[in-house]
């Protein structure tokens, strides 16, 4: 493997085991696109093999429907346990982009994130988010805590140095954890490529011309135009693209992101 | 699914870079002017970016690029440090951004300390000022050594040779100080874009490199594989038949086979395998940097903390030690104040023993000793843990020779080890040392009897005046011990005078203790639960004990008349008249807690750590 893959993966392992020693509580939320089955994969590296704490996937029941097949298999095949949250009440009450994409975004995604952490009580959550994605996720911490409504206190992010990270916090906040921030997307593909990970095949142009860059719910998520049908061939892509990664994510137009993120988006 | 392929071998290393400097120096300009002037922009955002600000009614700046928060971009500076990921000729960069103002410094230092190569920036017309000195000190502090310094602002200065060349002058006397030698010092202007891709027409005089080849011009720094083994234990895992210590390696290599020694618990085995997930072939090796697990070939009782070394090249073992110290904290560092102090995977209650002094970064002079050190300055200290533990010299290893304080439920300060102070119980330590690794093992360990005795070994030590009921509660409790059938012998101090101290004169307290301590050790590794009381000994002397015994838990019961403070590192207090059967439970309580006693769960025997 590449030398800067592996220091990559050296870190990110460093800080999934930092994650499960300090935190009793721990989850990770897996969402079927690379980033977080590349996290996923990782944290079958740091614990050889074992995933020693639940996966949780927020259903906004608008995925589309081969990630639903994709995740099913995978929690077979790899013996996982997976918690599936949905914000049901917002549902019933007909919840759907057309009532505005931030609106959407925070009631389906945030919110339902946010009930099923209070629910269950875990005080660490593992997320994929990656620094390049874009501008307030580049200012994250690898260990990011969020107060008692799950908000995001940018301006008062804790001190981070020498690999000690923020693992003691107040009663009735807690941690996000992001052992990805340091990877960019070409280092993802590359990974998966030296590791073999299986990958979910909307990512590859089946003969359309088409492909997706980056997953998430159907009616918010367009493909791009691209030939690359296979691992080699989007890392070569990328090598030559200047189009931002989530410029077929509706919801980062105008400051959609700091606003979401600052309420506890993902 | 993936296609399989071979991992491509590319050329080219990965860099961590960081902008420094005073506020309002140019900092994200200049970051912002390298991107656009390299083509590194996203498609679209240089024209988003100016479309916001003709909205706004604003001149736009290159500084807008990366200030992501709405509240950056209004106050035009930034906040916290940004990561952004720049590639230039095959070689691959993160430059982290890292705010200038003074209210942001512990954002800075976030930044810093991740970084192996940093760019300082002076504003020309301004000159040196505090944050340029605040930041050129914390870069020394922070082990950040190739520093390149930007003067910026070219452009409203008229371009004059003599103003670049005061200012290189003057700061350059003051890294000086530092020990630092600055790469080099080339003069810009970001905003107009001289010098930072592209060589300026407007500064003819100057003909060295540009900011963008001094990115080039920075060294990967070296490996850390060809200095002597420091593995941090992070963590043990027992998720199926295997017990792996897993961990991330500091410096050095560890090859299967090789005689590990983990310090301060002074526990020696070989490695029997390096493991890992999906790696093929299996390795024989793992070396500096790498997140990596072992297997031993003995089932030793380690713990998250302790260092890793070979037997010829341990690290430092003290509670205390010397350091140089920044401090982040919203509430001032004070000396006697308890921290809890983080160095490697060590975690262990601290307090500050000595401010030695305070020093000033705008002229490195020290100010007058003081009993508090205020947020964003740095310190001279002598720190006392309350445990032994492991650590190295900043100057010798990086990793473990550096540390940060906790204080509340914050990253408060970070510091790095100057000098290694001995305490009282350093003789003895060494003693202990020498010993348990040159101890000659059978093949029972101390994992093999606890599972039969269902126990650990532990030393319950009962302090306290004359006519406390200190000897009876012993009474007491080795009678409830065993009676649960725990392997339980009652040591009275008293006893080994008569036998084995009778070669000394009684004032001989000193060698007394000392073998008192030795015995008790002797008792300790046939698996017992040694019940003590030592009329004799005094606070110190039980010092001495513990640091015989280590790292045999050792369980501090104080008995008292009335209400006293109890001594230092008591685990129970009992003041007044008393229930000795309670007292007794109690005890058997504490050493459930600390993991002493197996518990039954279901049919089987549990222990609260793992063994």
């Amino acid at each position: 493997m590449d030398t800067h893959l592996r220091r990559l993966e050296d870190q990110s392992v460093y800080i999934f085991r930092e994650a499960y020693k300090h935190f009793d509580h721990l989850a990770m939320l897996w969402s079927m696109g690379k980033d977080s089955t590349v996290l996923l994969w990782l944290a079958r590296k740091a614990f050889f093999g074992h995933v020693p704490f639940p996966l949780i996937h927020i259903d906004t029941s608008f995925k589309i429907p081969a990630m639903i097949e994709y995740r099913d298999r995978i929690v077979r095949e790899w013996r996982l346990n997976l918690i599936i949250g949905q914000n049901k009440e917002a549902l019933a009450n007909g919840m759907n982009h057309t009532m505005g994409r931030v609106t959407c975004c925070t009631a389906l995604k945030t919110n339902g994130l946010k009930n099923l952490l209070a629910e269950k009580g875990y005080t660490g959550v593992i997320l994929g988010v990656r620094a390049d994605e874009e501008g307030t996720r580049a200012k994250e911490r690898y260990f990011s805590p969020r107060d008692k409504h799950g908000d995001w206190d940018f301006r008062e992010q804790p001190p981070e140095l020498w690999d000690q990270f923020k693992t003691t916090f107040p009663e009735g906040t807690h941690i996000r954890i992001h052992p990805l921030l340091d990877w960019t997307e070409v280092n993802i593909w590359e990974y998966i490529r030296a590791e073999s990970i299986p990958i979910i095949d909307l990512y590859f142009d089946k003969g359309e011309g088409t492909r997706y860059r980056s997953l998430g719910c159907a009616p918010c998520t367009a493909p791009i135009k691209s030939t690359a049908r296979t691992v080699d061939e989007i890392i070569e892509e990328l090598r030559h693209t200047t189009v931002a990664e989530r410029s077929g994510r509706a919801q980062d137009e105008g400051r959609g992101m700091e606003l979401l993120r600052k309420d506890g988006y993902m | 699914m993936s296609t399989l392929t071979p991992p491509a071998a590319r050329a080219g290393d990965h860099l961590n870079i960081v902008i420094v400097g005073h506020v309002d120096h140019g900092k994200s300009t200049l970051l912002g002017r390298l991107y656009a002037d390299t083509n590194s922009l996203p498609e679209g955002k240089l024209d988003k970016v100016r479309d916001i600000c003709r909205r706004q009614g604003k001149e736009f700046e290159y500084a807008f690029l990366f200030d992501a928060f709405l509240e950056e971009q209004e106050q035009g500076i930034t906040i916290d440090t940004a990561r952004t990921f720049f590639a230039w000729r095959d070689r691959h960069y993160i430059i982290i951004d890292a705010p200038g103002h003074k209210e942001f410094l512990k954002n800075m230092i976030s930044g810093a300390a991740r970084a192996e190569a940093a760019l300082l920036v002076i504003d020309a017309q301004e000159g040196v000022k505090e944050q340029s000195k605040k930041h050129g000190y914390l870069l020394s502090l922070l082990g950040v050594r190739q520093v390149a310094v930007v003067v910026n602002k070219m452009d409203l200065v008229g371009y004059r040779q003599d103003v670049y060349g005061a200012i290189e002058a003057e700061y350059r006397a003051f890294l000086a100080q530092l020990n630092v030698t600055p790469e080099r010092f080339v003069p810009v202007s970001a905003k107009i874009g001289d010098n930072i891709a592209n060589p300026s027409v407007h500064m003819p005089w100057y003909t060295g490199p540009t900011v963008l080849d001094t990115l080039g011009l920075f060294r990967k720094e070296t490996a850390r594989e060809h200095q002597p083994l420091r593995f941090p234990v992070q963590d043990v895992y027992k998720f199926d038949a295997r017990r792996i210590i897993a961990g991330r390696i500091a410096a050095g290599r560890i090859k299967v086979g090789d005689r590990l020694v983990f310090s301060p618990s002074n526990k020696s085995a070989n490695v029997k395998s390096i493991e890992g997930f999906n790696v093929e072939p299996v390795p024989t090796e793992a070396k500096a940097g790498q997140s990596t697990g072992i297997t031993l070939d003995e089932q030793i009782f380690i713990e998250r903390g302790e260092i890793a070394s070979l037997e010829d090249s341990a690290p430092l073992v003290s509670t205390t030690f010397r350091c140089n110290l920044f401090w982040m904290g919203r509430r001032p560092l004070e000396a006697g104040k308890k921290y809890l102090l983080r160095m490697a995977t060590r975690e262990v209650e601290c307090e500050v023993a000595i401010i030695h002094r305070i020093i000033d970064a705008a002229d490195l002079a020290a100010r007058q000793t003081q009993s508090i050190v205020g947020r964003n300055e740095v310190a001279e200290l002598t720190i006392r843990a309350k445990a032994p533990l492991a650590f190295d010299l900043y100057g010798d290893f990086e990793t473990t020779g550096r540390f940060v304080l906790v204080d509340h439920y914050d990253v408060a300060g970070g510091g790095i080890v100057t000098e290694s102070v001995r305490d009282e119980q350093t003789v003895l330590r060494e003693e202990a040392r020498r010993r348990d690794i040159a101890w000659v093992k059978g093949d029972v360990g101390p994992d093999d009897r606890a599972r039969h005795f269902g126990h650990r070994a532990a030393l319950v030590l009962i302090t306290g005046d004359r006519h406390t009921g200190k000897s009876f509660l012993a009474r007491r409790l080795e009678i409830r011990l065993v009676a649960d059938g725990r392997h339980t012998y009652l040591l009275d101090g008293a006893n080994l005078r008569r036998g084995l101290d009778t070669d000394l004169v009684d004032a001989d307290t000193k060698e007394m203790v000392r073998r008192f301590g030795e015995v008790a050790r002797l008792l300790i590794d046939t698996g017992l639960i040694v019940v003590s009381t030592t009329n004799t000994f005094g606070q110190a002397d039980h010092q001495a004990i513990r640091t015989l015994v280590h790292p045999a838990p050792v369980i501090a019961v104080h008995m008292s008349k009335t209400e006293d403070a109890p001594p230092p590192n008591t685990d129970l207090a009992f003041a007044g008249p008393k229930d000795f059967e309670a007292i007794a439970d109690r005890i058997v309580e504490e050493l459930k807690r600390q993991g002493v006693l197996a518990q039954a769960i279901g049919a089987k025997q549990q222990f609260h750590y793992s063994i």
